[in-house]
């Protein structure tokens, strides 16, 4: 996107499409690789895995033998070479701690994750565009006013600390929902889900609540600017002109128009909330992959923060990747050459 | 910014009243603002203990509730902790670490950005388009995320911490500059300075900086608010600052363990103290943002 600001314009043709999807294609490829010899850099930094596996009472030929076991013995860029061959085979190693595959682990973690983002994003849609839609109408009016201030307020509050205020009052307090743990699944297409468990549903209210607070501010402001900016067009005056009825207008003309900013937006912040879903997991123990980078990354389980770091880059790249191509295919002046 | 404004410092007293004027909250949030600084810079006088002498600590006086009596016979407002620290006491100098952490952070981000952004429109070619990279490469990460791989590479610490953030910090700022700095490139005053035969450096720093660098002091409040709340969940995971300097965070997380037995007030009271200060920055930085784009302001 930034390169939008060149001002370079191309012909409207398939080929500058094409020319510009493979030059983001190679951009993403060489940004993957460099993200990877950080990694690799930063990773080796940090701790001797070797010394953390092997314990303090480990003689120097344990530590060889381990160290050999899991290659660890190889000259560097060997080591970074072997471990850039198996990522691009789908191996990211075995986790030291779980002694398992780290990819198999992490995508028997994803499920729990992704069950908690969506239905935060649901009930973010859900709460978001009625507030937002009714602010942009009323501006004047008291509610508007309350609904402004609370999203400033809800912005404010800190993922974190509200997870705990929750915890407090609905799990220590008023004594209705579990404070922390998945509770039990129900299993579908093989994978257990709690949203369609009874009991397991109790468990996920206060996870997807907390990661939706945000969500919902961010939906209020994007609906409201959204209606104040639709109402105003030409074709939403000439309805009104028309005396189309206002639930009409409203739940098809409106809606449908600040619909597309919305959805675009919230599924650009998808990873952004994967990624927050890290501090909300911690706290209530849900057993996503946010949850096993922190509990890795305190025990030191390279390959697992490592795989972590990869997959995380990946899809940020890929998310970046399909939006900048997106604009390109609705505003050709980003197609430079 | 001299070389551009020419007013008297009454005149320009007068321009920041007109932007806050008959807007309460945005009011409120300045007094905050300054409420909270005050409060954390004077510190080690306000505080009715110092949470940090070991010797002082009474563990008789452990997780004593709000208003109780200390040992000692000091009134302890907010309760203690699980050594009988002042909870009062130690949110005070928590705040203390938490501004500055996120001040230092915000002020070398904004620098090095700003910097970076500049030389990129006076260099062009290659340079620009290293920075560019480099910082499309750091935006495409969430902040907290990346200040949370980074602190597993660099260990935890206030010093590491401020770099984390710094690094999450600099990248919006340079793209906020270059994209000011190269509209200002095409005018006149600058083609002047360049056939008065001025310097790169002077050009950069005398005539560049003080036109582009409005839109970058527009968001300095939320990233400083920003930062606040980062550094304030990385130190709740564990891994910000030591807990020998605890912030606000560090105060929040230890309260965590004693939440599930009913004791609120360790984590309630740093944390609303927390709200508080990113709720004054946020309504002034949201009075900020509005008064410096007029079309939203007209709409809302």
């Amino acid at each position: 996107m930034a390169e939008a600001d060149h001002g370079h314009r191309c012909g409207r043709t398939d080929e500058t499409m094409t020319n510009f999807i493979l030059r983001r294609l190679g951009q993403s490829i060489i940004l993957l690789l460099i993200m990877s010899v950080l990694v690799f850099a930063g990773m080796y930094v940090i701790s001797d895995p070797v010394a953390v596996m092997a314990g303090e009472d480990a003689t120097e030929a344990d530590r060889q033998a381990l160290a050999r076991s899991f290659g660890l013995d190889q000259p560097l860029p060997i080591q970074y070479l072997t471990f850039l061959g198996k990522i691009v085979q789908g191996d990211f190693g075995t986790s030291f701690v779980y002694g398992r595959p780290v990819l198999a682990l992490i995508f028997e973690r994803l499920p729990a994750t992704l069950e908690v983002v969506f239905l935060a994003i649901l009930v973010g849609l859900a709460v978001g565009i009625p507030l937002g839609i009714y602010s942009g109408l009323n501006r004047k009016k008291a509610p508007t006013k309350v609904i402004s201030f609370g999203t400033t307020v809800g912005y404010s509050i800190p993922n974190f600390w509200q997870a705990l205020l929750f915890i407090l009052v609905f799990a220590v307090w008023l004594r209705v929902l579990p404070a922390s743990g998945r509770g039990p699944t129900t299993e579908i297409f093989g994978v257990g889900w709690s949203v369609f468990n009874a009991e397991g549903l109790r468990y996920v209210i206060l996870p997807a609540a907390n990661l939706a607070v945000a969500l919902i501010c961010m939906q209020t402001r994007l609906a409201r600017s959204g209606t104040q900016e639709v109402m105003y067009q030409d074709y939403m005056m000439f309805a009104r002109a028309k005396g189309i009825a206002r639930s009409r207008l409203i739940g098809r003309h409106l809606l449908r128009n600040i619909l597309i900013p919305i959805v675009t937006i919230t599924g650009l912040e998808l990873g952004t909330l994967i990624a927050f879903s890290t501090v909300t997991e911690t706290v209530f123990s849900w057993p996503g992959i946010g949850k096993l980078l922190l509990d890795s990354i305190y025990r030191s389980d390279r390959p697992v923060v490592v795989a972590y770091m990869i997959l995380a880059t990946l899809m940020f790249v890929l998310i970046n990747l399909v939006a900048d191509i997106i604009y390109a295919i609705l505003d050709p002046r980003i197609r430079y050459s | 910014m001299s070389e551009t404004t020419f007013e008297s410092s009454a005149g320009r007293f007068d321009r920041f009243r007109a932007v806050f004027a008959g807007y309460p909250a945005a009011v409120a949030g300045l007094i905050g603002i300054v409420l909270f600084s005050l409060i954390a810079l004077f510190a080690p006088v306000l505080a009715p203990q110092d949470p940090f002498d070991q010797s002082r600590l009474d563990i008789m006086d452990g997780l004593l509730p709000p208003m109780s009596t200390l040992m000692d016979g000091t009134l302890s407002v907010l309760g203690t902790d699980a050594v009988g620290r002042d909870i009062l006491s130690a949110v005070m100098y928590g705040m203390r670490t938490s501004l500055f952490v996120a001040l230092v952070s915000v002020g070398a981000g904004v620098a090095v950005g700003v910097v970076l952004g500049l030389v990129a429109v006076m260099r062009g070619g290659w340079i620009d388009a290293v920075i560019m990279r480099t910082a499309d490469l750091t935006l495409s990460f969430p902040g907290v995320l990346l200040a949370l791989l980074l602190l597993v590479v660099f260990g935890s610490g206030a010093d590491k911490v401020i770099l984390a953030l710094a690094i999450g910090i600099w990248a919006q700022n340079a793209r906020l500059v270059r994209a000011v700095g190269l509209s200002e490139m095409k005018k006149d005053y600058i083609a002047a300075a360049r056939l008065a035969g001025i310097g790169q450096l002077r050009i950069m720093f005398h005539f560049l900086l003080p036109n582009a660098i409005s839109p970058v002091l527009v968001i300095v409040p939320m990233a400083i608010s920003g930062a606040i709340v980062a550094e304030a969940t990385l130190s709740f995971l564990g891994v910000g600052v030591p807990i020998t300097e605890p912030s606000l965070g560090l105060l929040i997380s230890n309260g965590n363990d004693y939440l599930l037995s009913g004791r609120w007030w360790i984590s309630v009271a740093p944390g609303l103290v927390l709200v508080m200060m990113v709720l004054s920055i946020n309504v002034v930085a949201d009075r900020l943002r509005d008064h410096a784009n007029p079309y939203l302001q007209a709409r809302t």
